[in-house]
């Protein structure tokens, strides 16, 4: 590794945290986040998981926004807006799957993803 | 490169850095809980501190709205739905039963394996990222200004998704004839 | 060449045809079916005929007409020739035919009046005259042959008239392959004819025999199979059984075929083409002459039926004539053709009146004392049969006289007695039975009172042909001086020439008239061998023949005498009804004799014996092999096409159906349950194939297309 990559990676004595340890913390928030989608047997543990793959989607997002601004003055807000934007989208698709969900629980009598492997005749 | 290696040990103890892994020991400590707890309720609980460590995240990158923006929504909304879906449909404490361990490891190593993945990608690709700067002042003032200017499209879309799915989760659990 | 006389021979030739068409077209249609109309254009052409025969008569010229053309072109240069040749034998040959056809037709007109094919009867004799006029037209050796078959044809449709009597249709299938036998020998001779000499041409035959085209071995072999198709149509032995059985034909048709025409056929045959015969098949023809006309007269002596009689009368006489153009007499042995068809068609036309009048009765042990009934008949059956016998003064005395000085000369020459022996010995014989005969029908006490009280006088259409005949039997032997200018012994150089002149020549006949011309040897004199034992007025045959002639006559007239006397001593009731001698108590004495005689040499059983039963074995063996090899086979490649078909349809079950069908279906339902279970409706599952799919997928696309960072 050169310099330069060490730099903007932020291991320098003068520069804090950088770009690549956020981007590590994002990939490990999403294998987790994975994890948890492949594995939880009940719908909301699936749910919980693909909260954590979104943010660490957020997140993502955010890292490279901070470490690729040319200057403070003139900002362009890619990074929040996208935050925004998939809080906002997270929020509609958490509500409908609630409701995809209560359904569920009301038509095979559980929530667990395992009971519903059948189509409704 | 010896005075870089050795400057890089020391540069890691400074202030922002202890910030951030202190908040990522909580992110990814809570995630794990999250993501692999048997108990829904203790994950979900988890989750909670999940979200507020992204939200201190955004702060260190900057965008205090942003975080603001996280702690309302996220964990005031689509968290509390998530606790209201729980509640709903609670059985006794239910545990998984132990046969499937073996999922959780299946799917742990694929994790794993698309972590590796990803971090190699991350660590070789030379990435076009200049030296770190101050994080900007405010940034209310340039958010809203973008939501209507430049995001003005994604903005209209957003709130028009919000409608739908609203119109569309209350249709979901609507009432029906038993 | 005379255009009127080709005319009129072209003419001759066609009414019969055309009448022919017409009869055979409409006869169910026309009024009396048609006989009218046979008879007239018989009548015409009998009148053409005598126009041609005075013409000829009056002609210093031997050929009158010779006229070929190309029948059917085939090469660029090459024909078929086709071609009517009028001389003084074609002449004479064109009035008897037409003569004795004539009054033929008028006597069927009716004697075979209410016959249930009327119509179809004067058609056949039509069809007959036509082909027999053909016959002597031709010119050449392909239309002879042709005619010659088409005559064979018409005489199988006549004798086999009845052909609901099986008796009658099996004699016209004899008739018709016994002279078939004798047709491949002459078909033989002319396919030899034909590689010799290069041509059919009478004209070309003659010079290549005076050139020596033909010659040797291979004019031998010529020369004795075209008389094997005279030996056939002419009833010679060993093929004469087919004439007795002929009989079963309608009496005029015996008349016009079995006497006068069909048979002088052969006889015709030979005489026209006797330049080409080489010694040794003339002797052979002599012999087997000399030996039918001795062969015949024996069985004809015990025969009970009338026509039998007669049959056998005719093989006999054409015995004569064949004996007669074998020691080289044409001229007694054509003359002695011409006066047999005058008196055997009238004696056969009157046997058919006493037969017509006995209500179809032909036994002569029925017969006896018909001349108080029928006396026209008998008065004219009396002259025919003193002119057979050879009783001084009639036609056949001249013609038979002729003969036998021709045997006689020749025998003083060469030797072969047997000849004289058996030409001389047939004359009694002839007499006796003939006589026999006539005692028999007409004189005596009637045997069968029933049939006699019946009996009646022919009618008129029927007593003219009578009357007729029986004059020319007695007159014709006035026409002898005339025959004697027609002969051609005068050289083959001569004959050559006579044909050139006559309208038609080719290059061969051009080059030995050339020839001739440069060798200005004397040819008149010198003669074949014995083949004109009629040479000029000089020379050893000429001298033999004026000595055989004095004794011949003196001979015969005894002979002829001596068996009418015998005869009349067996067969003439005195007014007691006695005989003079008992017939009855002679066949006792040698009844071996007469029982051999009765059974004609038992020569139809040896022949059933040796050829008919080994050809019906033969056929039922074919029979059995087509049946079962070749049938065999056929099946046998039907049951193959069977079993194949039940292989493929085997096949077709298990591996078409079984196998790609219904195998490829249940594979597929195999594999798609065996993949259906990955169906599992298991999300997770999903997701995590999903997972992996995606890492497959990008290390694979980080590999192939970046390649690995070196860190």
């Amino acid at each position: 590794m050169n310099a330069t990559l060490l730099t903007s990676a932020g291991l320098s004595s003068t520069q804090p945290v950088g770009l690549l340890w956020y981007l590590t913390a994002a990939a490990i928030l999403f294998a987790l986040g994975l994890t948890a989608c492949m594995a939880r047997r009940n719908a909301i543990g699936i749910l919980i998981g693909l909260e954590l793959i979104l943010n660490a989607a957020i997140l993502n997002f955010m890292a490279f926004w901070r470490f690729g601004q040319p200057s403070t003055h003139d900002p362009s807000m890619e990074g929040p807006m996208m935050g925004i934007f998939i809080i906002v989208l997270a929020a509609c698709e958490a509500a409908v799957a609630l409701a995809i969900l209560l359904n569920l629980y009301f038509n095979f009598g559980s929530v667990e993803v395992d009971k519903a492997n059948r189509m409704r005749l | 490169m010896n005075t870089d290696t050795a400057i890089q040990t020391v540069a890691i103890w400074q202030g922002p850095n202890i910030a951030f892994w202190m908040i990522s020991l909580l992110v990814l400590g809570s995630g794990s809980v999250a993501a692999l707890s048997r108990s829904i309720v203790v994950a979900a609980f988890s989750l909670f501190f999940t979200l507020l460590g992204m939200a201190g995240y955004y702060v260190l990158l900057g965008s205090s709205f942003l975080a603001v923006t996280q702690v309302i929504i996220y964990v005031g909304g689509i968290l509390v739905l998530l606790m209201f879906g729980i509640l709903l449909t609670a059985r006794p404490m239910q545990r998984d039963p132990k046969d499937t361990r073996w999922l959780y490891l299946l799917a742990g190593m694929l994790s794993t394996l698309l972590f590796l993945m990803l971090a190699y990608l991350i660590w070789t690709i030379p990435w076009r990222a200049g030296p770190i700067q101050n994080p900007p002042a405010g940034d209310v003032r340039p958010i809203g200004h973008a939501l209507l200017t430049t995001y003005l499209l994604p903005f209209e879309v957003a709130g028009m998704t919000l409608l739908l799915c609203l119109v569309g989760a209350a249709y979901l659990v609507r009432r029906r004839e038993r | 060449m005379d255009h009127t006389i080709l005319k009129c021979g072209l003419a001759v030739f066609a009414l019969p045809l055309v009448s022919f068409v017409v009869l055979g077209l409409f006869n169910k249609r026309l009024p009396r079916r048609g006989d009218f109309i046979a008879t007239t254009a018989m009548g015409l052409a009998l009148g053409l005929s005598l126009y041609v025969f005075w013409r000829a008569w009056n002609d210093p010229r031997p050929v009158l007409v010779n006229l070929s053309f190309a029948w059917l072109p085939m090469e660029v240069n090459k024909a078929v020739l086709g071609g009517i040749l009028i001389d003084r034998l074609t002449a004479v040959m064109l009035v008897v035919v037409t003569l004795v056809s004539f009054l033929v037709h008028l006597f069927s007109t009716k004697y075979m009046e209410g016959d249930v094919r009327y119509g179809r009867y004067f058609a056949s004799l039509l069809l007959f005259t036509t082909s027999m006029l053909g016959l002597v037209l031709a010119n050449n050796l392909l239309y002879l042959y042709m005619f010659w078959e088409l005559v064979g044809l018409s005489s199988y449709v006549l004798i086999g008239h009845w052909f609901e009597k099986k008796s009658a249709s099996d004699a016209a299938i004899k008739a018709f392959i016994t002279t078939r036998l004798g047709d491949v020998g002459m078909f033989i001779g002319i396919m030899v004819c034909y590689l010799q000499v290069g041509s059919l041409q009478y004209g070309d035959l003659f010079a290549a025999v005076e050139q020596g085209g033909l010659s040797g071995a291979w004019r031998t072999i010529a020369g004795f199979g075209l008389f094997f198709g005279a030996m056939g149509k002419s009833a010679q032995f060993p093929l004469h059984v087919w004439l007795p059985d002929a009989m079963e034909g309608p009496t005029p048709v015996s008349a016009l075929i079995h006497a006068a025409t069909m048979v002088a056929a052969g006889v015709y045959l030979t005489g026209r083409l006797l330049p080409v015969f080489d010694p040794p098949s003339l002797l052979f023809i002599a012999y087997i002459g000399g030996f039918t006309a001795l062969f015949a007269a024996t069985i004809a002596l015990v025969q009970d039926d009338i026509k039998k009689v007669l049959a056998y009368s005719t093989v006999s006489q054409l015995g004569y004539m064949i004996l007669a153009l074998g020691v080289g007499g044409y001229v007694s042995g054509l003359f002695h053709l011409t006066t047999h068809a005058f008196f055997k068609a009238c004696l056969f036309l009157g046997a058919g009146a006493v037969i017509h009048a006995m209500h179809h009765e032909q036994s002569m042990s029925k017969y006896g004392g018909l001349r108080k009934k029928m006396p026209v008949t008998t008065v004219c059956y009396l002259l025919a049969t003193l002119a057979l016998a050879g009783f001084p003064g009639f036609s056949g005395f001249w013609s038979k006289d002729a003969i036998l000085a021709d045997v006689l000369a020749f025998a003083m020459l060469n030797g072969h007695w047997f000849l004289v022996v058996a030409g001389f010995s047939t004359v009694f014989l002839t007499a006796f039975y003939m006589f026999r005969q006539f005692f028999l029908t007409f004189t005596g006490k009637p045997r069968d009172h029933h049939a006699y009280e019946h009996a009646h006088e022919s009618p008129l259409p029927m007593l003219i042909p009578l009357i007729v005949l029986g004059a020319l039997a007695v007159v014709g032997g006035g026409m002898g001086g005339w025959f004697g200018a027609m002969n051609p012994a005068k050289s083959g150089v001569e004959q050559v020439r006579g044909f050139r002149e006559a309208g038609f020549t080719t290059p061969l006949m051009d080059s030995v008239v050339e020839q001739a011309h440069e060798k200005e040897v004397p040819h008149a004199a010198s003669s074949e061998a014995h083949g004109d034992a009629h040479g000029e007025e000089h020379g050893p045959e000429a001298e033999a023949r004026h000595k055989a002639h004095s004794i011949a006559m003196g001979l015969s007239t005894c002979l002829a005498f001596s068996g009418i006397l015998l005869g009349a001593a067996f067969y003439l009731q005195r007014k007691d009804g006695k005989t003079l001698l008992d017939p009855g108590r002679v066949a006792q004495r040698c009844s071996l004799a007469h029982r051999i005689l009765w059974n004609k040499y038992y020569l139809d059983e040896v022949y059933m014996a040796c050829f008919v039963m080994p050809t019906r074995a033969l056929a039922v063996f074919c029979a059995a092999f087509d049946r079962l090899i070749i049938d065999g086979i056929v099946n046998l490649a039907g049951w193959c096409g069977w079993a194949w078909s039940y292989l493929v349809e085997i096949f077709d079950r298990i591996v078409v159906d079984g196998w790609f069908v219904n195998g490829s279906a249940q594979t597929t339902a195999y594999m798609g349950r065996q993949i259906n279970q990955s169906q599992t409706g298991y999300v997770r599952q999903y997701l995590m194939l999903t997972v992996l799919g995606l890492l497959i997928i990008s290390g694979v696309c980080a590999y192939a297309f970046y390649g690995f960072w070196q860190p």
